[in-house]
């Protein structure tokens, strides 16, 4: 089942593209796949890293085909 | 007469136009965000505003902070915005403030406002700014930019999500525009939407963006509104805890050792620590002396890749073979 995955902030960077569309096994959870991204791309201070699912932050769901998962790193320049 | 532009609009009319004099803002840092905020706010005649800063204007800030300009450098940006707004608009009351916001400060400063807009670029400060905001039961309308990416929302407005729900933990890799660069547009950008939420907060018109963050791509011209969910045990431990503060530096796990943090000057954490000999990349050529050749050196940056990167071109032009790559980065020899 495919997943669509949207980095921001340092993560794009780290990851080196902004988004992709992912392979997932049918009922992973949003934060397996958290898991999975931060050992993929070796992403630093995993815990400040907030997911998004299909736009809504911080709840934790089985991921479904088609669905939109956004990685949200903290900044805080001005 | 002045207003008569806005007054036309619905939204306004000239009881909005009295909303907007009765009110009162706080600009916390008057930099990047903080000046295009206050200049518009300024302008629709907010009747008192505060401009809380303690740095002075460098050359460097001009690009972005078009407020001052070349002969404002070396003064305090508190009082040369002052000055500047007040010329723009005589009618409202301007307050410099020519300190930095601190826990023991934040509270007072803010209970003489209905309202406090983040100009920061930092996490300890923006941190703090929530956790006085939640203890003085003020709304804050937040900014942060990395690069040519945005973020804002509003915090703690008619109880809806703080700062705290959106980030619990935060990251010690904060960078501000300083370190990362930035376009001048994009905090131009990002103030004036500020001021924008400030202006539908107090004309009480429109929808606020209340638990909801936009994400903004300034190059690619994006924007995303995710939705933020309420922790309200984050916002009940700052009711019951008061100020949290957060810190930003940090220790070696072993000191018994011997680093090469390669990573630019910006770049946090800091580790103090006489353990570390702290060369950048770019210079190691420069200052090949200083790397002791003896005992083993473990050589770090962010994540392991640059100090990777450090270490082969030192063995291989160099000849240096006691130096050990730290693979994962600083976050494998620091505490916490």
């Amino acid at each position: 089942m495919k997943v669509t995955v949207k980095y921001f902030g340092i993560i794009a960077e780290t990851a080196g593209k902004k988004e992709e569309i992912l392979d997932v096994t049918q009922g992973m959870s949003a934060s397996e796949l958290k898991a999975r991204q931060i050992k993929t791309y070796q992403i630093p201070e995993a815990e400040s890293v907030q997911l998004a699912v299909n736009r809504d932050l911080n709840t934790e769901v089985e991921l479904k085909e088609g669905d939109e998962v956004a990685f949200l790193p903290p900044f805080a320049g001005g | 007469m002045r207003y008569d532009r806005q007054i036309k609009l619905d939204d306004v009319g000239s009881s909005g136009q009295e909303k907007l004099r009765n009110a009162s803002v706080l600009i916390v840092g008057v930099g990047g965000l903080g000046c295009p905020a206050a200049q518009y706010l300024t302008g629709a005649g907010v009747g008192k505003i505060g401009l809380l800063d303690h740095d002075k204007v460098s050359i460097t800030n001009l690009h972005r902070q078009v407020l001052y300009d070349e002969f404002d450098v070396g003064r305090p940006k508190a009082l040369v915005a002052k000055v500047k707004l007040q010329r723009l608009n005589r009618e409202i009351e301007l307050v410099a403030i020519e300190e930095a916001l601190t826990m023991e400060n934040a509270e007072k400063l803010f209970n003489q406002y209905d309202l406090i807009i983040d100009g920061t670029d930092n996490f300890e400060t923006k941190y703090l700014i929530n956790d006085a905001c939640i203890l003085t039961g003020k709304a804050w309308i937040y900014a942060s930019i990395y690069k040519n990416e945005g973020q804002l929302s509003v915090f703690n407005y008619q109880n809806g999500p703080s700062y705290r729900c959106l980030f619990p933990k935060t990251t010690r890799q904060n960078v501000s525009c300083e370190a990362t660069g930035v376009l001048g547009v994009t905090p131009g950008l990002l103030g004036m939407l500020q001021a924008a939420e400030a202006l539908k907060i107090i004309l009480d018109v429109g929808n606020v963006l209340s638990g909801k963050l936009k994400l903004m791509n300034i190059l690619y011209g994006t924007e995303q509104v995710l939705n933020i969910r309420k922790r309200q045990e984050e916002i009940e431990k700052i009711k019951n805890e008061g100020i949290i503060p957060i810190r930003i530096d940090c220790e070696l796990k072993d000191t018994g050792k011997t680093y090469l943090d390669v990573r630019e000057d910006f770049e946090q954490p800091k580790v103090n620590s006489e353990k570390v000999i702290h060369i950048p990349l770019g210079k190691l050529k420069d200052h090949l002396k200083e790397i002791p050749d003896k005992e083993e050196v473990l050589v770090f940056c962010q994540t392991g890749k640059r100090s990777k990167e450090a270490v082969k071109m030192l063995q291989k032009d160099f000849g240096l073979r006691n130096l050990k790559n730290v693979e994962g980065g600083i976050e494998k020899i620091i505490d916490g």
